[in-house]
């Protein structure tokens, strides 16, 4: 009897450590990386963006979602409400006004800012979302489930989700042209329009010097701060802007730690409780075992003594 | 066969079904005793719920939810998960209690604390698969592609795991039920093992829920968001699981008379009172960590703004009160007392659950819809459903009741 039990509790120690440690472990190997050392990015100059809304058309275009002739994106009423992503518009821009010259408010192109280190990939439970060595983070719709937990991990409220699609949702991000660029040596649709160079596509390291020259040779009209050097331990999107990102819906509460720090304490604790949990217990099941066995000896004794009486 | 061997078959299984589904009574007889008020209202409220379930499927999510690209989770996770899943956290507890610990005198509450916390489980997944965009994907994460660095993965993989473990853990039961007698040996024997098995599973999933939420430091309120949430989780979850064994008790003496008898509800008195002790326990230094939170995120400041009197009554009316009157029901002997403080730390965990789920999270945001009323109609007529299974188990099952065959089954009579 005591063999089966044994027998058990060994293999659920072998489970355990077979399919829980192995997994985590690895998981918990890889500490901060640096980043892939050629991925690409984009350099948003805020103060040269004058809100044609030309990138979002050619989004549309490029994505093939539902799209209205270039002419009417010139209509400036959109901007009365702040819109986000959503899962036909994987770019949207947003207008804040200028506390320096009411004439002339900011435009901020918000899409994903394909992090280096994505809350979301760490957050999907079956690696639908990865980051290349490219730079872009892109989605396997083939494995998604439909949680929604990167949805809730993205700090910027990006991802967006297919809710009218019963049978095939999918979740819907920019994908930084993954395809585009890779295949055809393109550049994102977004940067190939950009009429007044508010967009510039190329190397994430060579786009933070240049954006340091542009903060340097025009002290008056950036402020020094480039919003993704640091940000969420750095993003492929970088921004320069003339006024405090917190003015112009950034949010500032991210931090520079890389998201998938945030889980990776709690991850480390696991294979701990899995091998203390059974050490732990099993011991106290081996006192109440010994317990029970005394007692019973008690109980049985006295009654054998007045037998042989 | 000759005829008279198949009739005398045919007539086995008759007997089988009367005896096993129909309590003994003709199919007749059986659905006449159904016509009941308790049972006619639960009937509507499922018909109401049907049609929109059928909706969520047909026409996907956006025709029962806000579908809000800002705020993903609704109710079926604010409820099904992340508040049914510690409340039903019942089973690891009194199994360990009894089986670990040797508290013999609270066996009478193991198995319908295992069947609580199972069909918990159960029904959290069943919400799961109303949530999920494609829930046909269930599998995924265990079969097709490994997420090994994701929170979610490791809840997914426990709460598999767990629900299996719980399904052995009440295999006594059902065997005793069908009279297998040589299955019902092998079940009992592996109880140790699943109840140690058990306990891992629930230490980490039931934290990890709450480490769900360290991915979303700039969207949850920091005064809910903290380092510690994987504790704050588990330890909420030992005593909402504490006070659910006090209200099923309770609810099995009020409504299954005839499955409980006179001295097993004296019992089942005594044993609320120890389990209310240990309750406020559990709630004392949930409080006193609680508060070590705010102290680490040196959140004081947050403390008197809306946010801070709404955290302040959640920690002051919901755990402080209830730890309180915890103590003071179980010095004066008062059952009614323990009884009443376990429905409201029960409200105290719904509202801590819903807090980080739902309403401190994405507190920044200016236009906030929390859920559609389809989506509450679902979540009601599935709560529903669960009750008449809990019910239907609990009236064929030796559950409450021991059964005539099988002497109770104690530590020693395991191994």
């Amino acid at each position: 009897m005591s063999l089966n039990r044994r027998g058990f509790l060994k293999a659920i120690g072998a489970i355990g450590s077979s399919s829980l440690i192995g997994n985590y472990s690895k998981a918990i190997a890889q500490e901060h990386f640096p980043g892939y050392p050629d991925r690409l990015g984009v350099l948003h100059d805020i103060p040269l963006c004058i809100g044609c809304r030309k990138c979002e058309w050619a989004c549309k275009d490029q994505n093939k979602f539902p799209n209205k002739p270039i002419e009417t994106f010139d209509d400036k009423s959109i901007f009365e409400q702040k819109r986000r992503t959503d899962e036909e518009s994987y770019t949207v821009v947003n207008r804040y006004p200028n506390p320096k010259d009411k004439g002339k408010p900011f435009y901020v192109k918000t899409q994903c800012n394909h992090c280096d280190e994505p809350a979301c990939a760490s957050a999907c439970l079956v690696k639908a979302l990865n980051k290349t060595p490219e730079g872009a983070v892109i989605y396997n719709k083939d494995i998604c489930i439909g949680c929604r937990y990167c949805m809730t991990a993205c700090p910027f409220y990006v991802p967006a989700y297919e809710y009218h699609n019963a049978l095939t949702p999918q979740i819907r991000k920019c994908t930084l042209c993954y395809e585009r660029i890779i295949k055809k040596g393109e550049i994102p649709a977004c940067v190939k329009i950009c009429p007044t160079q508010a967009l510039t596509f190329g190397k994430r390291s060579e786009l933070i010097k240049l954006a340091r020259e542009k903060i340097r040779s025009k002290p008056g009209e950036y402020i020094d701060h480039i919003y993704g050097e640091r940000e969420v331990g750095g993003t492929c999107w970088l921004y320069i802007s003339g006024v405090p990102f917190d003015k112009l819906g950034f949010p500032m509460d991210v931090g520079t730690k890389p998201y998938p720090e945030l889980t990776r304490g709690f991850l480390t604790m696991v294979p701990a409780v899995l091998v203390i949990w059974p050490a732990l217990l099993g011991g106290f099941y081996m006192f109440t075992k010994h317990r029970e066995e005394m007692l019973k000896e008690k109980e049985i004794i006295p009654e054998k003594k007045e037998e042989q009486v | 066969m000759t005829e008279y061997e198949y009739a005398e078959k045919a007539n086995v299984f008759q007997t089988w079904i009367k005896d096993k589904i129909f309590l003994g009574l003709s199919a007749k007889e059986y659905l006449k005793s159904l016509i009941k008020p308790f049972n006619i209202v639960a009937g509507i409220i499922i018909l109401i719920g049907l049609p929109f379930m059928i909706i969520r499927f047909t026409q996907g999510l956006a025709a029962v939810t806000h579908a809000s690209q800002d705020q993903p989770w609704g109710l079926f996770l604010n409820w099904g998960l992340f508040t049914g899943v510690p409340l039903a956290s019942t089973g690891f507890i009194m199994a360990t209690a009894v089986y670990i610990f040797g508290l013999k005198n609270y066996h009478p509450l193991v198995r319908p604390a295992i069947l609580t916390g199972f069909l918990g489980y159960f029904f959290a997944v069943v919400f799961l698969l109303f949530d999920l965009g494609r829930p046909w994907r269930l599998p995924y994460p265990m079969v097709v592609s490994f997420g090994t660095g994701s929170v979610l993965f490791l809840v997914g993989w426990h709460v598999a795991l767990y629900l299996s473990t719980q399904l052995v853990e009440f295999c006594p039961a059902i065997f005793e039920w069908l009279g297998a007698h040589w299955f019902r040996r092998w079940a009992l024997k592996v109880t140790i093992g699943a109840t140690i098995f058990g306990v891992i599973l629930s230490t980490l999933h039931q934290s990890a829920l709450g480490a769900l939420f360290l991915l979303a430091p700039g969207k949850l309120h920091p005064l809910w968001y903290s380092e510690f949430l994987p504790a704050f989780f588990f330890i909420s979850s030992i005593f909402a699981g504490l006070s659910m064994v006090i209200v099923v008790a309770l609810v099995s003496q009020r409504v299954l008379k005839s499955q409980i008898n006179l001295n097993q509800a004296e019992n089942y008195d005594q044993l609320t009172l120890g389990l209310g002790k240990a309750a406020s326990f559990v709630l004392l230094t949930y409080f006193c960590l609680k508060w070590i939170g705010v102290a680490h995120g040196n959140h004081w400041n947050l403390l008197n703004t809306s946010w801070g009197h709404w955290f302040l009554l959640e920690i002051f009316v919901f755990v402080l009160l209830p730890c309180f009157l915890f103590a003071f029901a179980v010095r004066n002997r008062s059952v009614g007392l323990t009884q009443f403080t376990a429905i409201f730390t029960i409200l105290g965990l719904i509202i801590n659950r819903f807090n980080v789920s739902l309403i401190a999270l994405n507190w920044r945001l200016p236009h906030r819809e929390f859920f559609h009323w389809k989506e509450l109609i679902i979540v009601i007529a599935i709560i529903t459903i669960e009750i008449l299974a809990y019910r239907w188990i609990v009236n064929r099952m030796p559950v409450h009741r021991e059964h005539p065959h099988y002497r109770e089954v104690g530590l020693e009579e395991n191994f």
